[in-house]
């Protein structure tokens, strides 16, 4: 086993135990703060696989933004931050039956698939891959189009947000 | 000789692989001894930033600071530390023992973090990476997270108060910075902190002033100083997020945000004034520290010269001048630089630099114009009559009829 293998190793595991505290964990408060260790973990897994710019774009956006304003949202109603009873409810076996359903699918989908026997490439020496990311985001026979629609989808919600909060004087 | 911290490096990778250790263990331990040596280093200046901060918060309120223990009262902040060392350590009732105990190390990590990224010299970095620039963001964002968690583990009201202020005041000055940082990347076409040092001939000061400036005011923002320090705001809510932490835990809070104030003007040295640049720092490489350093206390004077002159400002005020002022501001101004960028592919060096110098002017001059019309009707909105202390339900034009 390299030493690789054992950061990956010792990431995967903090990320999958920080995801089942998540849910299992009573504290709201907890329970962010064991997504951020997870979300965390995932930036890592990001870096072990040489894409440094998805690593802290992970870490600005998850944990930087989404996570901090699930704390706020929580704290500003305290009192459900520690919630008596039971977290689960009723229909656990239901939910337990369709991840269930969904895991098996998805592994039988990625044993089928032959990305997993493919050795990392190398790139080339020299090579600036946001440059590259930059450039295939923006050019006509690149990602152009999703690109423009995930920005035109992001400045709808911008507005939307904006109509929703906007206090009409009557 | 001139390279000494390679050197030294290089002398040990031969001395450990005699020592029949492996190439990545080698890496590894001169890794790790790296970082141990670079934080220490920032630490110990920390502790003299102390006595910088009080020596000079005394000159600009016309006292003498520090000035009993050692010459000068420069040993005051070692008596300082002892001081809090030795005081009693108290977790408040109620409050979430681990969280607690853990947010004063995440403050104080997160400041060290950026460390990391601060090229000292052309051949001294903790880590060249090409998202150098976009790192400095996130590792902000994990520090905002230090400040809710010793808000809301502390069980405090006015802690949290705190904490809730922090995180507005954080995220909101958030957007300027970023969109300031962006136009040195825009300029140098790279993340990467040693490719923006190499391409600042000249700074990027005389280049995009206003960047700077915005940098500036929105980094003084994110440091929570006056006057933007309303998430301690001592008059109204104590001392905010770090109110029951008493002896090292406080610290801890203290020497990050002491420390937080100096890597945020090494920042904006390294990002405007050319950080490790400066004469024969060519040939001697171990000349580009001191450049540095000169030039980060040269902003961090200048953070203090604003913390100890301004009153504080109100939170709707200081949300509103970020997001009505600083913000489009600075949008426009990136516009403005990409457009210019663009437009002038193939002129020279010096008409390049005077042309986006004199935009830059220009936009200062349009926004000035724009500001003193906005406090001429201010003035005139604050100088009218108008009633006061009636509930907001009753109609004044009853009121006045009644009468």
């Amino acid at each position: 086993m390299t030493v690789f293998q054992a950061i990956f190793l010792v990431v995967a595991v903090v990320t999958l135990g920080g995801a089942v505290m998540v849910v299992t964990v009573r504290n709201l408060i907890h329970a962010a703060l064991w997504l951020i260790l997870s979300l965390f973990g995932v930036a890592v897994m990001y870096g072990l696989l040489s894409a440094p710019f998805f690593t802290v774009i992970q870490v600005v956006i998850y944990i930087g933004a989404i996570a901090i304003l699930m704390i706020f949202a929580i704290m500003l109603t305290r009192r459900v931050a520690q919630e008596p009873g039971s977290s689960v409810n009723k229909g656990w076996w239901m939910a337990g039956l369709m991840s269930l359903v969904l895991f098996t699918a998805l592994v039988w989908m990625f044993s089928t698939w032959s990305g997993f026997q493919t050795t990392l490439p190398q790139l080339p020496e020299g090579i600036d891959t946001i440059k590259v990311l930059g450039t295939a985001l923006v050019s006509p026979d690149g990602y152009v189009i999703p690109f423009e629609i995930a920005s035109v989808l992001l400045l709808a919600a911008l507005i939307g947000a904006v109509v929703v909060a906007w206090e009409r004087k009557t | 000789m001139s390279d000494p911290v390679n050197s030294i490096s290089e002398w040990l990778r031969t001395i450990l692989s005699g020592w029949g250790l492996s190439e990545g263990l080698i890496t590894v331990i001169l890794a790790v001894l790296g970082v141990v040596i670079l934080a220490t280093i920032v630490l110990v200046v920390d502790i003299m930033l102390v006595w910088i901060e009080r020596k000079m918060v005394a000159r600009f309120q016309d006292r003498l600071g520090p000035n009993r223990v050692g010459p000068f009262g420069i040993i005051q902040p070692i008596a300082d530390v002892i001081k809090l060392l030795i005081k009693e350590d108290i977790l408040p009732d109620g409050a979430d023992r681990f969280i607690f105990n853990i947010a004063p190390i995440f403050a104080l990590a997160t400041v060290l973090l950026l460390w990391a990224v601060v090229p000292f010299a052309p051949t001294i970095i903790g880590a060249d990476i090409n998202v150098a620039v976009l790192y400095i963001v996130a590792i902000g964002s994990i520090g905002t997270l230090a400040i809710i968690m010793a808000g809301w583990a502390s069980n405090n009201k006015y802690a949290l108060l705190g904490a809730f202020r922090t995180v507005a005041l954080l995220i909101a000055y958030e957007v300027p910075m970023v969109i300031a940082l962006l136009v040195p990347v825009l300029l140098a076409r790279s993340m990467g902190m040693q490719t923006i040092v190499a391409a600042q001939s000249p700074w990027y000061i005389f280049v995009v002033p206003l960047a700077a400036l915005i940098l500036f005011v929105s980094s003084i923002a994110e440091l929570g100083r006056t006057p933007f320090d309303i998430s301690e705001a001592e008059s109204e809510i104590v001392a905010g997020f770090h109110i029951e932490y008493t002896g090292m835990k406080f610290g801890l809070f203290y020497a990050g945000e002491l420390l937080h104030a100096l890597t945020v003007s090494a920042l904006i040295a390294t990002l405007f004034l050319g950080g490790w640049r400066g004469p024969f720092v060519d040939q001697v490489p171990i000349l580009g520290p001191v450049y540095l350093f000169i030039k980060a206390f040269l902003v961090y004077y200048l953070i203090m010269w604003v913390r100890y002159s301004f009153p504080r400002i109100r939170i709707d005020q200081m949300l509103g001048f970020n997001w009505k002022f600083l913000t489009p501001l600075a949008l426009f101004l990136l516009v403005v630089v990409a457009i210019l960028d663009k437009a002038m592919v193939g002129v020279s060096q010096v008409q390049y630099v005077l042309v986006m110098l004199g935009a830059n002017l220009l936009i200062v001059w349009g926004t000035v114009i724009i500001l003193r019309t906005y406090a001429r009707v201010e003035r005139k909105r604050v100088g009218e009559e108008r009633a006061v202390a009636i509930a907001p339900e009753s109609d004044l034009a009853d009121l006045v009829g009644q009468e």
